[in-house]
């Protein structure tokens, strides 16, 4: 059983008006290779779920994201990402702007078949302002803590990098971080995976604990190697800072690598 | 000789001071890591210090240096949950702050469609609701310290922050001590007045009848500084 597919065919199968979450975090680990084929296929009206980096920027650009679901975008060694700013500066996208642990939570009860969870995270914030649809549920026990109930995350796609995938679809990461990768697999209907290399034995590659997400969350294996890039793949290879500043500095439509 | 930033490193520092076994953690920059690392390395030993990525160092690095011992891993995911648990002291960075500690590091103007777009939110809800939250404020401005932040990003005292420990700046140390909880001048730099700072401010600033000057780094905070960061990259961050 092989689940070996190509990008092409990972961005065929996202539809218009889809909701579509990007793991990774700012410019870490991003499956660009995935991202750059839903940028050349007609796929338009998603709502993006990112912490977002260039994924988000790129998509933006591109005129593909009706709405931004995110902490944050940025680009970490350049903070702003230029293309996020110029849409949200044009008008020209919806935002969706929630706290950082808000999202994880958001992610957590979508994994968790969960309809919302509850945190303090965002209490007391313009979060809640520019959310008004957020609501909050009160502690049931004797605290009586008001809380902010996050709703679940939940996404018809998922696109995440990986360092190792097997044919089968089981993934691994090799860097010091696995950022939310997991919650993103579980959180989303299908789930695709780009990764550096498809082996044969994943424990020759890494630890036991290196074994993030399970072939029962993934729909398709997309073998790419260097398909983080220009964003980081720790160890396979560190960012590549001076691409990142071409692209932080280039118009989009001078933009070659698209 | 100690210098500018050397003072804002060690009043930084000073934010730190009685945390005990918790994470100090700097945002990003030299100023704020800076100052987590001193105080770990003098005055509060028991402090915990990461590498800017997910480890929890062993021993104190100095600036761009990988440590010699790890003691720990910090992924985002750990992160996320050490701010709820709380045992965590964060010094944060603002775009804009106003008299009660509320800060903005989302977007300048109007939020629908804002005239600059900056970072988003991030952590700073939760961090400011759930941990005890300094600030570092490189340009101490009236467009920095305003009446009014456009989008609350991290909570001040008036909407339910945990604590506000000190607001540090290129000119000053100020805190919420004020009895309805806004901003007042702690001490000023070296060379700076307080009528320096009052212009630099954006709304009224609780003055006491006697304001210290902030203290000058030791000798030996200053051997420590000198090893953590030889290249001095905390002079480049601190505005004249």
């Amino acid at each position: 059983m092989t689940k070996v597919m190509t990008a092409e065919e990972v961005a065929a199968s996202v539809e218009s008006g889809m909701t579509v979450g990007i793991g990774g975090w700012g410019s870490r680990r991003k499956p660009m290779a995935l991202v750059r084929a839903v940028l050349r296929s007609p796929v338009r009206d998603l709502t993006l779920v990112s912490y977002g980096g260039p994924d988000v920027g790129m998509l933006c650009a591109a005129g593909k994201a009706r709405r931004v679901v995110a902490p944050f975008v940025t680009l970490d060694s350049i903070p702003l990402e230029p293309h996020f700013r110029r849409a949200r500066q044009a008008g020209a996208i919806e935002f969706t702007e929630y706290d950082e642990g808000m999202f994880m939570f958001g992610l957590l009860a979508a994994a968790h078949r969960l309809p919302f969870l509850p945190t303090r995270a965002g209490l007391g914030s313009d979060v809640m302002r520019v959310n008004p649809g957020l609501r909050t549920v009160r502690s049931p026990y004797a605290d009586g803590e008001e809380l902010v109930a996050v709703p679940a995350l939940t996404m018809d796609v998922a696109l995440v990098h990986m360092n190792r995938a097997d044919v089968r679809g089981n993934a691994q990461y090799l860097g010091p971080d696995p950022y939310l990768d997991d919650l993103y697999a579980k959180a989303a209907a299908r789930c695709y995976v780009s990764c550096e290399r498809v082996v044969d034995d994943l424990l020759e590659e890494g630890p036991l604990q290196s074994l993030l997400i399970s072939r029962s969350m993934v729909t398709g294996v997309v073998e790419a190697p260097g398909g983080a890039g220009f964003t980081s793949c720790e160890p396979d290879y560190g960012r590549d800072e001076a691409l990142q500043r071409r692209y932080a500095e280039s118009p989009w439509e001078e933009w070659d690598e698209r | 000789m100690s210098g500018r930033a050397d003072v804002c490193v060690v009043a930084c520092a000073e934010a730190f001071r009685g945390d005990g076994e918790i994470l100090a953690a700097g945002i990003g920059g030299a100023v704020t890591v800076l100052a987590a690392r001193l105080a770990r390395l003098t005055f509060e030993p028991g402090l915990l210090t990461h590498d800017g990525a997910c480890l929890l160092t062993g021993d104190v690095p100095a600036l761009g240096e990988a440590p010699e011992v790890v003691e720990g891993w910090l992924p985002f995911r750990e992160h996320l949950w050490l701010v709820l648990n709380g045992r965590r002291h964060v010094m944060l960075g603002a775009s804009q702050i106003d008299r009660y500690g509320n800060t903005n590091i989302s977007c300048i103007g109007d939020w629908a469609r804002p005239k600059a777009q900056l970072l988003g939110v991030r952590g700073a809800p939760g961090n400011t609701r759930c941990d005890p939250t300094s600030y570092w404020i490189p340009r101490h401005s009236p467009r920095v310290f305003v009446p009014e932040v456009d989008m609350v990003s991290g909570l001040g005292t008036d909407r339910g922050a945990f604590e506000l420990r000190r607001v540090v700046t290129n000119l000053a140390v100020l805190d919420f001590g004020a009895p309805d909880g806004s901003m007042r001048l702690v001490s000023v730099h070296p060379g700076v007045s307080v009528d320096e700072v009052v212009a630099a401010t954006g709304f009224d600033l609780g003055i006491p009848p006697n304001v210290p000057r902030t203290r000058e780094p030791s000798d030996e905070e200053l051997l420590v500084l000198d090893r953590l960061d030889p290249a001095r990259s905390r002079d480049r961050e601190v505005a004249a």
